[in-house]
């Protein structure tokens, strides 16, 4: 075991049985596919009622700022944000697709463990099937394990990249 | 058929040649002298982009740098763009503020690499060439060379290469810099209009909350204009008119400058009905007035805090600069221009520093509106890109900007109008040097 993975094993007191460890991959894959298949109704699902969602620029990390490009803290808000999408808004009509890396289980308290993710998203425009990069980053999430269900009930987007390509209207 | 014998195509047919499409300001031609047609060679002459970077960002305007708020201490620096002129500004003293070029003198190397930081001196990494905060040259390794041999002549003056400086004036906060040397004051520059609006919005000391930023594939000018149409506010940004946020039927207006070339758009919510705003919006497209509710309505809150009670205003200054307040959310915007396709807005939070814990909240829960991912400012970055692409491909084409009239320009009560759009061009063609014959101002 390396260095890095005792430090954090010493952090959360406790690893994650293989059992969490599916629950939380199982919940990032569908979390990717949701989105990626435009299910975004389904995709609140994956969320506690009290939960908080934000995308932040790095940039604003690293500087201790707390600006953020979406926030909703809470699934109702997070609800609102959907309905504008598919009812209220003007955007770039896209697909989406995510590919997210390994979970990494940082800490645990109770019934929650926090847990990071590294994601890449490419965009591709349906008018021509042009592709781009749109976004890389990392999700640094709070899952929330009751009995064999996992949700989240915190997930921040720190966004590398800063600049926006075009506009962000599809969460990531 | 021999090529030379090609009739011509019909007009708006034509295939735009390399030379005719970069011919630079030369090539335009306006229609009407209160441009209320615009030539869509404007937004794709690359020619013309490097002309608009020499005659207005390099020229007699004061340009947006940046917050001074973001400079506490001496030695903060940070990187901005001046058109697309790479600029360093800094907190060179207490009282003082500098920006300059970030390029050495040297081999014109980018001296500056870090987004932001604090320093006393900036060091170019390719021969250590040095620079104060203020960017004069300070420094260079073996200068006089080495056991007598080597160096540079002993009349080099490191004084006369010093990287191009720019003027900085810290208004009530704000810093704006030019790099003319013949230039009215900033005051006169922003008029009336500016000393008014700007000292509102900067009365006690503010905090900045954060950054973003968001790439347009689009001419730089395209966003001017946006910037200066209010009448597409109401129908493009759907949020604003199906919960309430602001619509053409609530009181405001527009107010410019005495040259046209600033402008503001301003509204003061619940000041109509959901009646009037439902007969106004009867019958448009894509509106949804009723339809729609928030489950959370916390990001419609706003708690005045300005004793206009103004619940938006957006004032827009020549070239690169837009203050907005929606509700409780502030913030400044730098137009970027990268290149005659792309256009980089630069987004800065604030807040004030005497803000309650949950005003703090509110602000930052506000942000949600603005930006990239902006409940009602999404839809310009697609707006601007439909133009730009659209466009390209008929350089001869015109704009129809009438809505609000034709011929003079002014300020009005209502927002239904594209006049401020009229008032960017009338002052862009003087700068630039294009003005049609008899053109208005």
């Amino acid at each position: 075991m390396s260095a890095v993975m005792k430090k954090d094993a010493a952090i959360s007191g406790k690893k994650p049985s293989a059992e969490v460890r599916h629950l939380v991959s199982d919940l990032f894959a569908e979390y990717a596919h949701r989105i990626d298949a435009n299910e975004l109704e389904r995709w609140l699902e994956l969320f506690t009622a009290d939960a908080d969602y934000r995308i932040v620029p790095r940039e604003n990390v690293e500087q201790g700022m707390p600006g953020i490009l979406i926030w909703c803290d809470s699934r109702n808000m997070l609800r609102d944000r959907i309905e504008s999408y598919r009812h209220v808004n003007e955007y770039n009509l896209h697909w989406d697709r995510h590919v997210i890396g390994p979970a990494r289980f940082v800490a645990h308290d109770a019934d929650t463990w926090t847990v990071e993710a590294s994601y890449v998203l490419a965009q591709t425009a349906q008018e021509n099937g042009e592709t781009r990069l749109f976004s890389v980053g990392l999700y640094r999430c709070e899952v929330r394990i009751e009995g064999d269900a996992a949700l989240f009930s915190r997930v921040a987007v720190i966004a590398d990249t800063g600049l926006v390509p075009t506009l962000l209207a599809t969460p990531i | 058929m021999n090529w030379i014998d090609a009739p011509p195509l019909p007009k708006g047919q034509e295939m735009s040649s390399i030379p005719s499409s970069s011919a630079g300001a030369a090539s335009i031609q306006w229609t009407r002298n209160d441009y209320s047609r615009v030539p869509f060679r404007l937004y794709h002459d690359p020619e013309l982009f490097r002309q608009e970077m020499q005659r207005i960002f390099r020229g007699p305007t004061w340009n947006y740098l940046a917050l001074a708020a973001e400079f506490p201490k001496v030695g903060d620096f940070r990187l901005i763009s001046v058109g697309d002129i790479p600029v360093v500004v800094s907190r060179s003293g207490e009282q003082e503020f500098s920006a300059f070029v970030n390029r050495c003198s040297h081999k014109g190397a980018q001296i500056v690499r870090k987004a932001h930081g604090n320093t006393r001196e900036h060091v170019c990494i390719y021969h250590r060439w040095c620079y104060s905060s203020k960017g004069r040259l300070m420094g260079v390794p073996f200068r006089r060379g080495l056991r007598g041999e080597g160096g540079m002549p002993e009349d080099f003056s490191p004084a006369s290469v010093s990287p191009r400086a720019m003027r900085v004036v810290n208004y009530h906060g704000m810093l704006f810099g030019t790099f003319a040397d013949e230039i009215e004051e900033l005051e006169d520059y922003l008029g009336e209009f500016g000393t008014s609006i700007i000292p509102r919005f900067l009365h006690k000391p503010i905090e900045v909350i954060g950054y973003s930023r968001q790439l347009i594939r689009g001419n730089w000018k395209l966003y001017a204009e946006n910037l200066r149409d209010t009448y597409h506010a109401s129908l493009l940004h759907e949020f604003f008119v199906t919960y309430g946020v602001d619509r053409a039927t609530q009181k405001g207006g527009v107010k410019m400058d005495a040259r046209h070339r600033h402008n503001m758009n301003h509204a003061y919510a619940a000041s109509d009905t959901q009646e009037t705003a439902r007969e106004a919006y009867a019958g448009i497209q894509g509106v949804k007035l009723d339809r729609l509710r928030l489950s959370d309505t916390q990001l419609l809150r706003h708690d005045p805090e300005f004793a206009d009670r103004m619940s938006l205003a957006a004032p827009t200054f020549f070239p690169n600069m837009v203050l907005i307040q929606i509700n409780n959310s502030l913030s400044t915007r730098q137009v970027r221009p990268r290149n005659v396709d792309e256009v980089e807005i630069f987004t800065t939070l604030f807040g004030y520093q005497d803000d309650s814990e949950d005003m703090r909240r509110h602000r930052l829960m506000s942000a949600n509106l603005v930006g990239p991912a902006g409940l009602v400012s999404m839809e310009d970055g697609e707006a601007i890109e439909l133009v730009h692409r659209a466009t390209g491909r008929d350089p001869d084409g015109e704009a129809v900007v009438e809505m609000g009239g034709r011929g003079p320009l002014g300020d009005l009560a209502h927002r239904v109008t594209e006049t401020p759009v009229r008032g960017f061009w009338s002052y862009y063609a003087e700068l630039m040097g294009i003005e049609p014959e008899g053109a208005i101002r």
